[in-house]
């Protein structure tokens, strides 16, 4: 009985806000809304944490900039110093104005690829990975909530009904 | 209603009487539905042009780069030029995207899928020209720091040839994955709308099992700001660094500290340009005249205005000091009187005539706000463009110090057949591109529909909110 669930259809994003926040009012736990687009808003009233993918971007740079750091001091100071008009090759941080471009883009490189790959690991999306959207109108127009039923499917259907959904399923979910 | 509210002065972005479901039927329907005559034609004539292209790459890699018109003085022409030319097309995509993101314009959305693509496939093209103008390109590897048999000679780092492979490697690849994390929602759209089983299958694929989850979406937002972020430094450093493969030289017209901003401005009025040249085309060609809007086209004419601005005072600056310095060498630079009444005068006279003349029509609102007035000076500023830098390279090249090595450059037919083939391959990619790709990113006009559809619009100015 436990993995029986509730999908509720809506068909505008103004009603799912609101649907939302009654929902949550009345102290249900909302499993998953799925949206065809970003509702501003949904995550606050669903009561989702902020993410911290900004956070790690920023030390994806960091490890970007070392990097380049390094590489430039090893490959132009330490292993092969060469003449190059007349450029300091003894002292990395000397020469340091010429490296600036390229501790640039290392940094944009590394942050930018590595937070894609985290959000793409996070949210379990990969090339190959089979879609769980459950409804194929969640992509076009429809607005998908689901909450786990735990013998309350009445009452909750009475509460999704109040609040404008179009379509109301209960789902084994396996 | 309340949270959409937008001025009723603003013009609304998305014409018609609208729904959700309308967008999505109006942006699969191109894909889902069969090419017509005209699209057949203009790829037959791009693919003609690619191939003629390739045929010259591979005759200029059998023989040798003395096919090309280069000699002892002008060592870079063409190549250079189409490469400078190419990478500065390849700037609006992500000035649109990020810059325009993070300034809230909700105009981009339109236009920001197709432009990303845009910059994808222009940089494609200015790639090959370093790597064909090497000579070995199967060498080309060289470029890359990576310990070898060479006594471990390391690339040199103090070059700005080296800082252009970085900057164009992160560009392209940074914009690639900012492109195709903006199309996962609008792959998984068409793959949730096909109906033959092969379509589904790709555009599951494409998709990466996208099911736009709230979480999902948050994140979406969050990745997309922060590439944003990320971008806008990015764009600009490239076309930065490209100018200092000229400016850190010491050839007089070359050597020149407004170069990195001038170059920036000048690719982000070459990039909107071709914008518009596309996007004119595209919008009849796929029935999309609710989404890119006599507004957007407005828009980007502003751009275009004040970019082309930028660039027209640093050419009165180039001209002036090279005049005020007296010295007889700035006479030959590209921007001189020498320039203007030289050999290369004419091509002189096209770079002022196509960059600053004709663009000045935009400031009458009548042609700002046309579409074929759009497209015509959009297309004159493609081809001044193209000449601002064969005139910074090749004038410049074409009189050195020593007056007894002033030469010309003349391209032979494998100059000019390299340069049709990129159009011709850039051609393909686009015209595959609107066949098969969400030309516009429909999830996020989704979003803004209620604020900016004009239907929505009216019925809130009409119920006096």
């Amino acid at each position: 009985m436990s993995n029986k669930v509730i999908h509720a259809l809506y068909n505008d994003d103004d009603i799912l806000m609101d649907a939302v926040k009654k929902v949550k009012a009345a102290h249900h736990h909302i499993d998953e809304v799925f949206t065809p687009f970003p509702v501003h808003g949904l995550d606050k009233a669903m009561g989702l944490a902020p993410t911290k993918l900004a956070i790690t971007a920023f030390l994806y740079g960091l490890t970007g900039l070392s990097f380049a750091i390094w590489m430039t001091n090893y490959m132009m100071i330490e292993d092969w110093p060469q003449d190059i008009g007349g450029k300091p090759n003894f002292s990395w941080f000397e020469n340091m104005p010429a490296f600036v471009p390229i501790m640039f883009e290392l940094t944009v490189f590394f942050a930018a690829h590595l937070m894609v790959i985290t959000f793409y690991m996070r949210s379990r999306i990969w090339p190959f990975k089979e879609a769980e959207n459950p409804d194929v109108r969640t992509t076009d127009d429809h607005f998908l909530m689901e909450i786990s039923v735990h013998d309350n499917e009445k009452e909750l259907t009475a509460l999704l009904q109040e609040t404008g959904a179009v379509e109301i399923n209960v789902i084994d979910k396996h | 209603m309340s949270s959409h509210y937008e001025a009723p002065i603003r013009e609304p972005l998305v014409l018609g009487d609208k729904s959700y479901h309308d967008i999505t039927v109006d942006i699969a329907k191109p894909i889902e539905g069969k090419a017509n005559k005209n699209w057949y034609i203009a790829f037959t004539i791009s693919l003609i042009a690619f191939s003629w292209g390739i045929g010259c790459i591979l005759y200029t890699i059998g023989t040798g780069i003395g096919v090309w018109g280069l000699n002892k003085n002008i060592g870079w022409a063409w190549d250079i030029t189409n490469f400078v030319w190419w990478v500065g097309i390849g700037h609006a995509g992500t000035l649109i995207s990020a810059v325009l993101l993070l300034f809230r314009q909700r105009w981009r959305m339109a236009i920001n899928r197709s432009a990303e693509a845009m910059t994808i496939f222009a940089v494609f093209q200015a790639g090959l020209f370093p790597i064909i103008h090497m000579g070995r390109p199967w060498n080309a590897y060289w470029v890359l720091p990576i310990p070898n048999q060479f006594g471990s000679l390391w690339v040199n780092f103090n070059s700005p040839l080296l800082w252009d492979v970085f900057a164009i490697s992160t560009y392209l690849s940074v914009s690639l994955v900012f492109w195709w994390t903006g199309l996962l929602p609008d792959f998984a759209m068409l793959r949730d709308r096909a109906i033959k089983p092969f379509q589904k299958k790709i555009y599951a694929l494409l998709s990466f099992g996208w099911s736009g989850r709230a979480k999902d979406w948050q994140r979406f937002e969050e990745v997309s700001l922060v590439l944003a972020g990320l971008a806008t430094p990015l764009v600009l450093s490239v076309h930065t660094i490209v100018s200092m493969d000229f400016a850190t030289s010491i050839n007089p017209g070359w050597h020149s500290t407004i170069f990195p901003p001038y170059f920036v401005a000048g690719a982000i009025f070459s990039g909107f340009a071709m914008v518009q040249t596309l996007l004119g085309v595209m919008r009849k060609v796929t029935n999309l005249e609710n989404y890119i809007t006599r507004l957007h086209v407005e828009y980007m004419n502003m751009v275009i205005m004040l970019t082309g601005g930028i660039v027209a005072v640093a050419y009165a600056s180039e001209f002036f000091i090279a005049w005020y310095t007296g010295s007889p060498y700035e006479n030959f630079t590209y921007m001189s009187v020498g320039a203007a009444t030289g050999a290369y005068g004419w091509a002189f006279w096209s770079l002022i005539l196509f960059n600053i003349a004709i663009p000045q029509l935009l400031w009458i609102k009548k042609i700002r706000v046309s579409f074929i007035g759009s497209f015509l000076i959009s297309i004159a500023i493609n081809i001044g463009m193209w000449f601002e830098r064969f005139d910074i390279i090749a004038i410049v090249l074409s009189k050195g110090h020593l007056p007894s090595t002033w030469t010309r450059f003349e391209p032979t037919f494998v100059d000019v057949g390299v340069f049709i083939g990129t159009i011709g391959f850039f051609g393909v990619l686009f015209l595959l591109y609107a066949r098969t790709f969400p030309v516009i990113a429909q999830a996020e006009v989704k979003s803004i529909l209620k604020v900016s559809g004009e239907n929505y619009k009216k019925l809130r100015d009409g119920s006096h909110e």
